[in-house]
């Protein structure tokens, strides 16, 4: 069943076509890969999705409701959660407060309750912060807990990101690069997690990534674009082996060579 | 008559306003950042002309004075960069903003220290004359002022577009460190808008002088100053003017056929008229931020 | 050096996380209880004055150290208080409920004015926000049958349960009236601080894109900070303007936002402690400075005041942008790590400019 359905959808920068005529559908509990080169406008589509830019033309519907109808903050309210190619966190603030920002939009406490602290507010955070818990012993973040994230080494932020996202429990993760900057060891944690998450918490993942490596072993479906423009639909290994996505990347010299070369960078 | 004499002064004042919103608008397009002292500047760029020109002080020649002014001044802006802004490197807009603020507060003082808190005027050529073409009492000052604000705003402007300083300090702010990468040495590059920015505001000082008398608080005018800019659209040389114009030239009419009390308010509505319905002024450049 | 073992969720919820904390601001309450035992009546009103500004300062924090907008406009919303607490009264309110409606209007009046202003950034916010203030001198003129106009009013006798609170009669009762009120501002404050709302506030100040990703509506939370911050200022500029005794369309000028601005910045910005540092260097830096062009024989020379209060704000931002608490925040780890504090630890990362215009 298809969770997030993207048809025919258009976007332009002044004359520049960014993601032309794409049409994609990811299925619950699945994980989709976009991959392509730079420029190829797979963050575009997130940022779309995202609603921080509007799609010229096409539709975008998630669980059969309209998101282009819906506000960028409103987005979340529907259970779709995000982290950001170039890392996007409360710089100022601790781990933990950045997590419960993740459970703003479980927020049921009015301004009143909140000022005065009554009535529901305490029992509200408590929930959150149970909640938040669970996710730091998830990821393993427990001696970053009361940290400022401004001190924080990149690949810890990298996971911080992560356990925003998760603790507004979503049934749909965007990630943006995971893996992106991280070293080997750290790639491979990143990688149980997304078996984790999809596995443990039901979650489906849309995610953006460079590493093949990653995307070979943890996606369902890969989906190849270039200047924002479909290349090829499949299995990772499909995907890897089509004709037009070795081009698209290396070039039509490469393709003879490129026959044991799966499961590298690209 | 009567317009055109209020006409003409409007656009004198109004041509202080934009010669001291150029002020903003140089270093905000150099470094993103707003140089709330400008005003400021300015104030002690008259001082420092009536310290060099006054018989009382120093009493040189007015028009020998004039390149020293824009020299000292120069030196001071460049000076000012070296020892403070410097050290606001790559920090945000706002803690500069705070910073100039608070510069302001300082050479507000030491102006007091130098000059006294008693109005002074300007012994200015420019301030003798008058002259009448057909009922319209054309003084001096406000025509010198007005050329002379015409000129200045011409040659920056030409400045940015076509020489290569120009061109590096619009890269400059950017992106710093591709700039960086470019080879342009940006540190220095930031120290020359800013002398810069000090010689406009001496010559926005010595116009101001020739208008009339001169105290510590003049620097408030860069208030007005800000409006001019925000009007204009923050970035643009020629916008700055214009809305230094369209300032100056709203004041004289809202105070002749306003009644009293609501001619003040002329000015700063329009600023919040514009900030709310064109927050980037006429020549908008600003974009949401890429993530 | 203390360790905190975390047992239960509740200590991060509560306002002090243990019981070392907790006694070392008893002991601070009860010294500020017993102040007037301490110290003569100038010094009480002094010490009022610190409490004040610190009211104030604690809605200018709200908005600039909580949420990162920048205004350069509180002084109009605490003549805003000022005002309508005076007309409250006239119109035969009883102080106190006088003196709350003021704050509450004024916060109401403030997330109005907020609204057209929320799509603006950074300095043009700044720059909204001082001809608010500049505009709100000719408007008290204008509004003369309400404001006095420039005459202005003389503050009226203020009565708490009977009791006449005058700072000339009883400086006590004034020093009182000013504790219970930045006690109760502050309570709201740290109560923002662990809720919901107080944590959208520190995400839109560090991260407005993300901040909507998590579901924060930016414009609402904008306008809520703004709100709230006017409110807290206009209780602070009702407790200035009384205190005052008599102010008209020149008491609330716009450098009184500026020095507002000033003095959080040097007390710490984002610290409920750094408006109270803020406060005491406001209050007292006045009267150092007499103190010392006294001893040093000479008389006392216009506008020392401001120059060396800019001068004291350039070096704080140059060499310590956290300000006063920042600067005790690390000394305290310093203490605590003794030998073991390296030299980098508090290094600043340096950060490059990168343009959000596109041309």
């Amino acid at each position: 069943m298809s969770l997030l359905e993207l048809k025919n959808v258009t976007l332009k920068f002044g004359g520049v076509t960014a993601v032309n005529n794409l049409s994609l559908s990811v299925n619950e509990g699945e994980v989709f890969a976009l991959v392509g080169p730079n420029g190829a406008g797979k963050s575009t589509v997130f940022n779309m999705i995202s609603r921080f830019y509007r799609p010229f033309r096409g539709s975008i519907t998630f669980d059969g409701q309209d998101l282009l109808k819906q506000k960028p903050h409103q987005v979340s309210s529907h259970g779709i959660a995000r982290t950001f190619q170039n890392i996007e966190l409360f710089e100022r603030a601790t781990v933990l407060q950045n997590l419960l920002v993740g459970r703003h939009r479980h927020r049921k406490t009015m301004l009143l309750e909140e000022i005065l602290f009554i009535g529901r507010a305490r029992a509200q955070e408590r929930e959150s912060r149970h909640a938040v818990e669970e996710v730091i012993d998830f990821l393993d973040l427990q001696p970053y807990r009361d940290k400022h994230i401004a001190g924080l080494p990149y690949g810890v932020r990298k996971v911080v990101e992560l356990a925003r996202a998760l603790a507004t429990r979503p049934r749909l993760l965007l990630l943006d690069e995971p893996a992106s900057g991280l070293s080997v060891e750290e790639t491979q944690d990143m990688r149980w997690w997304i078996e984790d998450i999809r596995r443990q918490m039901g979650c489906t993942v849309l995610m953006v990534e460079h590493d093949m490596g990653l995307v070979g072993k943890v996606s369902d479906r890969v989906l190849a674009l270039a200047d924002g423009a479909e290349l090829a639909q499949g299995t990772p290994a499909e995907v890897q082996s089509h004709p037009a996505v070795i081009e698209a990347y290396l070039g039509t010299s490469a393709i003879s060579k490129t026959a044991n070369s799966q499961g590298e960078r690209v | 008559m009567e317009f055109f004499q209020l006409l003409l002064s409007g656009l004198a004042n109004g041509s202080v306003y934009g010669l001291v919103a150029l002020g903003f608008v140089l270093i905000y397009k150099a470094t993103e950042a707003v140089n709330f002292a400008q005003g400021d500047f300015m104030m002690l760029g008259a001082f420092v002309m009536v310290g060099l020109v006054n018989p009382e002080y120093l009493g040189i020649n007015f028009w020998l004075a004039v390149p020293l002014a824009l020299l000292i001044m120069g030196a001071l802006g460049y000076l000012l960069d070296l020892t403070v802004l410097r050290f606001m490197f790559g920090q945000n807009q706002t803690a500069v903003v705070i910073l100039t603020i608070a510069l302001g507060f300082v050479i507000r003082f030491v102006a007091g220290l130098i000059w006294g808190h008693e109005p002074l005027s300007l012994y200015s050529p420019l301030a003798l004359g008058d002259f009448r073409v057909g009922g319209v009492v054309l003084s001096l000052a406000d025509v010198s002022v007005i050329v002379v604000t015409l000129l200045t705003t011409l040659f920056l402007w030409q400045f940015f577009q076509r020489t290569k300083l120009g061109l590096a300090m619009q890269a400059a702010s950017q992106n710093q460190m591709a700039a960086y990468y470019m080879g342009i040495p940006v540190k220095r590059v930031q120290g020359a808008v800013w002398a810069l920015a000090g010689i406009v505001a001496a010559v926005a000082g010595i116009l101001y002088a020739s208008k009339g008398t001169l105290d510590i608080s003049a620097g408030f005018i860069g208030i007005k100053a800000f409006a001019a800019a925000v009007i204009g659209g923050f970035g643009s040389l020629p916008g700055a003017l214009m809305g230094g114009l369209i300032v100056g030239v709203i004041e004289p009419f809202a105070s002749r056929y306003l009644p009293s009390g609501y001619s003040q308010l002329a000015a700063y509505s329009l600023l919040i008229v514009v900030l709310v319905f064109r927050p980037h002024g006429l020549f908008a450049q600003v974009r949401t931020k890429k993530v | 050096m203390r360790f905190h073992f975390k047992t239960t969720y509740d200590q991060d919820i509560r306002l002090f996380p243990d019981r070392w904390t907790l006694s070392v601001y008893a002991v601070l309450l009860v010294l500020m209880l017993v102040m007037p035992w301490l110290i003569n009546d100038f010094y009480l009103g002094e010490m009022t004055n610190v409490l004040i500004w610190a009211v104030a300062g604690l809605g200018l924090m709200m908005l600039t150290g909580q949420t990162g907008q920048v205004s350069l406009g509180h002084s109009a919303f605490m003549a805003m208080g000022a005002y309508l607490s005076v007309n409250f009264m006239a119109m035969g309110l009883p102080f106190l409920l006088s003196f709350a409606l003021a704050g509450i209007v004024t916060g109401l009046i403030g997330a109005i004015i907020a609204l057209p202003a929320l799509k603006l950034h950074g300095v043009y916010l700044a720059i909204f926000t001082l001809a608010l203030a500049i505009l709100a001198d000719d408007l008290i003129v204008i509004l003369a049958p309400w404001t006095g106009g420039v005459g202005g009013y003389f503050a009226p006798p203020i009565y708490i349960a009977g009791v006449e609170v005058n700072r000339w009669v009883n400086p006590w009762a004034w020093y009182y009236l000013a504790l219970g009120t930045v006690l109760v501002v502050t309570l709201l404050y740290q109560n923002l601080l662990r809720s919901p709302l107080g944590r959208a506030f520190a995400a839109v100040r560090d991260s407005e894109i993300s901040a909507q990703a998590m579901g924060v509506d930016v414009a609402r939370t904008k306008t809520i900070a703004f709100g709230i911050s006017c409110a807290f200022a206009g209780l602070g500029g009702a407790l200035m303007g009384l205190f005052a005794g008599a102010f008209n369309n020149e008491t609330f000028n716009f450098l009184i936002s500026i020095q507002l601005l000033m003095m959080i910045i040097i007390g710490g910005l984002g610290f409920v402690h750094g408006a109270f540092l803020g406060a005491v260097i406001v209050a007292f830096l006045p009267q150092f400075l007499s103190i010392l062009t006294d001893t040093m024989g000479s008389s006392s020379i216009p506008g020392l005041e401001a120059g060396i209060f800019g001068a004291i704000l350039i070096a704080f931002i140059l060499f310590e942008p956290m300000g006063l608490y920042g600067r005790w925040l690390k000394v305290r780890t310093w203490l605590e790590l003794f030998p073991f504090a390296r030299r980098d630890m508090f290094k600043r990362q340096k950060s490059y400019l990168k343009t959000e215009r596109l041309r």
